[in-house]
């Protein structure tokens, strides 16, 4: 009998636990931020129900500085695959135009982790997908698969439920939630191969491209609309760049690469010398920021 | 192709394992720079000294590099040119076993650590059978600190032979043993220069060679449905993990529980169609013909699975709250929910030792042998045949915790089964709800002895230590139910009877009975004691003696009783016989209210 590979058994697991969601939790949403993981997610729901559509809707937390490409190609694949897409923004935040560059870390509250709480609770959603995987940063290595939120969606990393084999208890009570990380085997080499191997249409951003960029404490943003504000002595060049990670623009780090293609890629991801959390700017703020984060609600 | 090994690393507090493990990525030049990094830079202000700390690649919550130990499994991810690999390190402490069992629930394989200098210690045994219990059939012991025994092969070569003993029982598949040093580095992905007496493999090329693969029959297929899916009037398919064995498009199938068969039509491996699927693939089948199926039916072919509702099993308890007889949990099986009864437990089984231990009660890191009941026939088979099949949770109906984890053992068939719908709820079964042995405690004494203040007392203690109980006495007796009774010697008599059938009752209810009545005749005790059973009856005799009594007259009764205004007055106009045999006699003249009633739950406590 033959047996399964790596990618195979890690597929199939991912397939699992989406199908014990839809099977057992009451409202369950998949959060789509458009990045390759979330491309990943989402190929995995289409697989999951074929031929049926993925039985619940989709949704995007738009803090409205993500990069113009991420955007369009959201829109195109929720078209293509006729998805329930929902977009949700923070307005109070845009009135009160809190932005990346004046308002810091405090943007980042309130414009995503803010906004992922007030859209969680006035949908009331039950389970919430996520694409995070345990190889991205310390505290996310020890969370469950199956992650609970209490009724103010916080995480109490001391008191996990445990997880035996692949039995998970989704019994929650009224106002409480669950994270899902169906990809939480997964690690960023898993990922790419993955694309490859099953053609996964991603935003062109990680390819390389000559973009408009500027060199701001050791890295690289890309100008991608006019509200980016200069610094001084900062000038916009044309550097070819792709990006590992995608986010809002002016906290996105690019990197200095040639590669064009998945294979290229993938053979730049197995020689990396640092790993993809790096160009996100709020990672590297202190020690267990992420675990501190994570606490209050973000993903 | 390349396979993937999940195993975990565990051993006591100190073993070093998050050092083992961060050693071997750093060694392997797996880690990503800036990782490394963020360890030089942790490293600096989590360790006493300026060296590098590997562990603290590991212990990733803040709590845990506060405390300096692993509280939660980590999970890393590393791949060599042979194998990709999941490794959980799990924390070591017994407080914290649930959490290695998390880790072990999802490993094929153990890398149990020993501290060379200590040799194997009840939490080698401990982890050890923690391991075999939740399914891991292949097992390393890393015998480390080598370097603090002078890299002696003595030393090894005894631990050795202590670990083969010590693991016989458990019969896993492969054992192997290796001298390392986490810190310095010898054999972990390197060969030690100075242990040159050791000439087997390091311990990573080792985990990149062991055979993990299942070796549970595969012929026949089994199906635990997942889901059904119904996109329109059209199609109608059955989503799940094949979990053994194959199917093909035409094999004929059974659906249990209600064993009903049907014609495998079509085959989704996921979005393909295909003529055949294996196990593990998610997989969406459709059959020929229109069948009852819905979630937590198990398709099955060639294959015997057991269909019950009663079945021995090995639980670890992980709640904090203790696990409480005839409860009513929640057990999840495979794609299965069902509410279950823990009906009984067989024995506890010392983590440490192994050996059998009566008990009625299961705490938190506990294991025991149970009986357990659920309210509809489920498919299982017994774990050592299917992990996936013989695994199962226990849910708190209340809590919603994942109280408890369980794999069968046996299913439980007897001829004519006491089912628990058949089963009465018993008298034991309603004290076993309220962990309780239910008793009736009769105070006796002459009038003032104290009785009354005693009992309520008691009740409020016995109350605060969760006990459930009741107080009879004069007040709520006398007004009531033998309102109808005066003083004369038949009702004096049936009013005992009726004071001890009441307490009887509500001992059948499960309640612990405080009574205060004189009761001045050793008959009409007596009778209380058969009405009650002798196993239940408390005596307890407040010895405060007449001259006490009188002395402190609360209610100015002895003074009327001498003045002959009350007949048959205990101890003045009629004789109180003094209790011959009682379970507790106390006097309390010349203690405190507080030393009586120490003194008294000192004793009650032997009985309830």
């Amino acid at each position: 009998m033959r047996q399964l590979s790596h990618l195979q058994a890690l597929e199939a697991e991912a397939i699992y636990i989406i199908r014990e969601v839809a099977a057992e939790c009451e409202k369950p949403v998949m959060l789509y931020s458009i990045g390759k993981d979330s491309s990943v997610m989402l190929h995995l729901a289409l697989k999951a129900f074929y031929p049926e559509k993925p039985p619940f809707p989709f949704m995007h937390i738009d803090t409205t500085w993500k990069f113009k490409e991420m955007i369009q190609f959201r829109d195109e694949v929720a078209k293509k695959y006729g998805l329930d897409m929902i977009v949700y923004s923070n307005e109070e935040g845009i009135k009160q135009g809190i932005n990346p560059f004046d308002h810091g870390s405090a943007y980042t509250d309130i414009m995503k982790t803010q906004a992922l709480k007030q859209a969680l609770s006035k949908y009331e959603f039950t389970a919430a997908f996520g694409g995070g995987r345990r190889d991205e940063e310390k505290s996310r290595a020890k969370e469950r698969v199956f992650s609970f939120r209490n009724a103010a969606q916080a995480w109490d990393p001391k008191n996990q439920r445990p997880e035996m084999w692949k039995l998970y208890n989704t019994r929650i009570f009224k106002g409480e939630s669950i994270r899902v990380f169906p990809l939480s085997n997964w690690t960023e080499k898993d990922i790419w191969q993955y694309i490859r191997q099953e053609n996964i249409d991603i935003v062109p951003l990680y390819f390389a491209k000559e973009r408009p960029v500027v060199y701001r404490d050791g890295n690289i943003i890309m100008v991608d609309d006019d509200r980016m504000k200069l610094q001084p002595g900062e000038k916009v060049e044309n550097k070819t760049i792709r990006f590992r990670t995608l986010g809002c623009y002016p906290l996105t780090g690019g990197v200095e690469s040639n590669a064009t293609t998945l294979d290229e890629i993938i053979e730049e991801t197995l020689s990396a010398v640092s790993s993809e959390r790096t160009s996100r700017v709020i990672d590297n703020e202190a020690a267990g920021s992420m675990e501190r984060r994570k606490r209050e609600g973000y993903f | 192709m390349q396979s993937l090994l999940k195993f975990i690393t565990c051993g006591s507090v100190d073993d070093g394992k998050s050092t083992l493990i961060g050693h071997m990525l750093y060694d392997a030049k797996l880690l990503f720079a800036d990782q490394e990094r963020a360890l030089e830079l942790d490293s600096k202000v989590g360790s006493n000294s300026g060296e590098i700390d590997y562990s603290l690649l590991l212990d990733g919550l803040m709590a845990e590099r506060e405390q300096g130990i692993t509280i939660d499994v980590a999970y890393r991810y590393f791949t060599t040119e042979k194998r990709s690999f999941i490794v959980a390190d799990t924390p070591g402490h017994e407080e914290y076993t649930r959490n290695m069992a998390v880790g072990a629930s999802f490993a094929d394989l153990a890398v149990i650590l020993v501290d060379a200098s200590k040799g194997v210690l009840i939490q080698t045994k401990r982890h050890t059978r923690i391991c075999a219990l939740m399914g891991i059939r292949h097992v390393v012991y890393a015998i480390n600190k080598m370097d603090l025994v002078d890299y002696d092969e003595g030393v090894y070569k005894q631990i050795v032979v202590d670990i083969r003993s010590m693991s016989e029982e458990y019969g896993f598949e492969s054992l192997f043993t290796i001298p390392v040093s986490a810190t310095v580095g010898d054999n972990i992905t390197n060969p030690s220069k100075t242990m040159l007496w050791y000439h087997d493999k390091t311990l990573l090329s080792y985990l990149e060679e062991i055979d993990v693969s299942d070796k549970s029959s595969q012929d026949g297929f089994v199906l635990p449905i997942q889901r059904v899916s119904r996109p329109d009037r059209t199609f109608r398919g059955f989503q799940g993990q094949i979990e053994v064995g194959e199917i093909h498009v035409g094999d004929e199938v059974t659906v249990l529980p209600n064993d009903t068969a049907a014609k495998v039509k079509s085959i989704y491996n996921m979005m393909e169609q295909v003529d055949s699927a294996v196990k593990g693939e998610a997989v969406t089948v459709e059959l020929d013909r229109e069948i009852d199926v819905s979630r937590g039916c198990v398709m099955v072919r060639d294959i015997k699975l057991d269909v019950g509702k009663m079945f021995t099993a090995k639980l670890l308890w992980m709640d904090d709250s203790r696990l409480v007889e005839g409860k009513n949990y929640y057990l999840k099986l495979g794609t299965q929910l069902v509410p279950a009864v823990v009906m009984h437990i067989k024995y506890k089984l010392d983590v440490n030792t192994g050996q059998r231990v009566n008990a009625e009660r299961l705490f938190k890191n506990e294991i025991a042998v149970c009986d357990i009941s659920c309210s509809d026939k489920i498919v299982y088979d017994i774990f050592s045949n299917y992990k996936e099949l013989g695994g199962f949770i226990l849910i708190d109906r209340v809590t919603n915790m994942t109280s408890a984890c369980g794999v069968v053992e046996h299913p439980l068939r007897r001829e004519g089964n006491l089912t628990w719908h058949e089963m009465d709820v018993s008298r034991e079964l309603r004290a076993k709800q309220k962990d309780q042995k239910p008793k009736t405690i009769w105070l006796t004494g002459l009038s003032g002895a104290g009785k009354s203040t005693l009992v309520n007392e008691l009740e409020k203690r016995l109350f605060a230590e969760g006990k459930h109980t009741m107080v009879l006495d004069g007040d709520n007796v006398r007004m009531g139910l033998n309102k109808d009774l005066g003083f004369k010697e038949s009702d004096r008599i049936e009013n005992i009877r009726r004071i001890a059938e009441v307490s009887k009752l509500m001992n059948d209810a499960g309640l612990i009975v405080l009574t205060s009545f004189i009761s001045p005749f050793v008959r009409d005790r007596r009778s209380a004691r058969e009405v009650v059973g002798d196993d239940s009856f408390i005596e307890v005799y407040v010895a405060t003696s007449i001259e006490e009594c009188e002395k402190r007259d609360v209610k100015g009764l002895y003074k009327k009783a001498r003045a002959g205004e009350i007949p048959n007055f205990s101890g003045i106009s009629s004789p109180y016989e003094v209790p011959e045999h009682p379970e507790i006699t106390i006097d309390t003249a010349g203690q405190t209210v507080e030393e009586s009633v120490e003194y008294l739950m000192q004793e009650i406590r032997k009985y309830v």
